[in-house]
C-alpha cells in the first residue's frame, strides 16, 4: 500500500504503472484494477478558474489517509492500493488524485475504490482555494455530494 | 501545560495565525483551548478539531505536549 503527497505535477498513468510495475508480489495475482482520477476543472460554480492551491496538514493527511486504506483492506479483499494526491499551485487539465485498487475479482475492485475516494473527500485534510479568472481568491466551502 | 494549536485554510486566513504556543493549567477540552487562544472570536460552527492528527469532538479531553488543529470542513480529491 503506498499513499503518496506530491508538490508537483504528476502523470497519472505512469504512476500507476511503475507502481504497478514495482510490486512483484502481485505479479499474477490480479484480475481486477479499478482507478480513479481526480483532474482540475477551468469552472467551478459558473465562473472561469485559472488556478488553484491546495492545502493540507503534513502528517495528519498521510495518518487519515492509511486510516482510509486500513479500512479498505478490512472491508474487502484488496490486493494492492495507491493513493496519489497533489497538493501546492495546480493549473486546470492537472491531475489532483489517483485512487488505484488491484483485487483478484472486479467487485472488490469497484467498491474499495469508492470507499477510498468518499472517505477521502470527507476526512482527508486536504482544502482549495481557487484563483478565479477574474482575479479574485475564494475558499472552496464544501465538496461536492458523495456516497457515503 | 503545554499545547500546541494550528490553524489551517480559511480559519487561519481569517484569525491572521497558522498557530500558538499555549501555557495553560487545569482540565482542559478542545473548545476551551480555542477559547484560550481566541478570546475575541467563537469558533465557527462548522469547523473541526483533531488532536495529535486524530478527529475529535470539541468536548474532548487534552494533556501536556498535544497538538490541537482547528480547520473548516476539507475539499481534497
Amino acid at each position: 500500500m503506498t499513499i503518496k503527497i506530491c508538490a508537483e505535477a504528476f502523470d497519472p498513468w505512469q504512476e500507476i504503472q511503475s507502481y504497478q510495475n514495482s510490486v512483484s508480489a502481485m505479479v499474477g495475482k490480479f484480475g481486477a484494477t479499478s482507478i480513479f482520477i481526480g483532474t482540475m476543472r477551468d469552472f467551478n460554480e459558473g465562473d472561469a478558474v485559472k488556478g488553484m492551491t491546495l492545502e493540507h496538514y503534513p502528517g495528519m493527511t498521510e495518518k487519515q489517509l492509511e486510516k482510509i486504506v486500513a479500512e479498505a483492506l478490512n472491508r474487502w479483499s484488496v490486493i494492492e492500493v495507491l493513493v496519489v494526491h497533489r497538493v501546492g499551485d495546480i493549473l486546470p487539465s492537472e491531475p489532483i488524485v489517483v485512487v488505484a485498487v488491484w483485487t483478484s475479482h472486479r467487485g472488490d475492485a469497484f467498491d474499495a475504490s469508492r470507499y477510498i475516494m468518499e472517505a477521502l473527500k470527507s476526512k482527508a485534510p486536504f482544502w482549495k482555494k481557487e484563483l478565479l479568472k477574474s482575479e479574485a481568491e475564494r475558499w472552496v466551502v464544501k465538496n461536492t455530494g458523495g456516497y457515503l | 501545560m503545554s499545547i500546541k494549536v494550528r490553524y489551517f485554510s480559511s480559519l487561519k486566513e481569517s484569525i491572521g495565525r497558522s498557530e500558538d504556543d499555549l501555557e495553560l493549567a487545569g482540565l482542559l477540552t478542545v473548545d476551551l483551548i480555542w477559547r484560550a487562544a481566541n478570546p475575541d472570536k467563537a469558533l465557527p460552527e462548522n469547523c473541526l478539531a483533531a488532536v495529535n492528527m486524530e478527529y475529535v469532538e470539541l468536548h474532548s479531553l487534552v494533556k501536556d505536549g498535544d497538538e490541537v488543529a482547528f480547520f473548516p470542513p476539507v475539499t481534497g480529491g
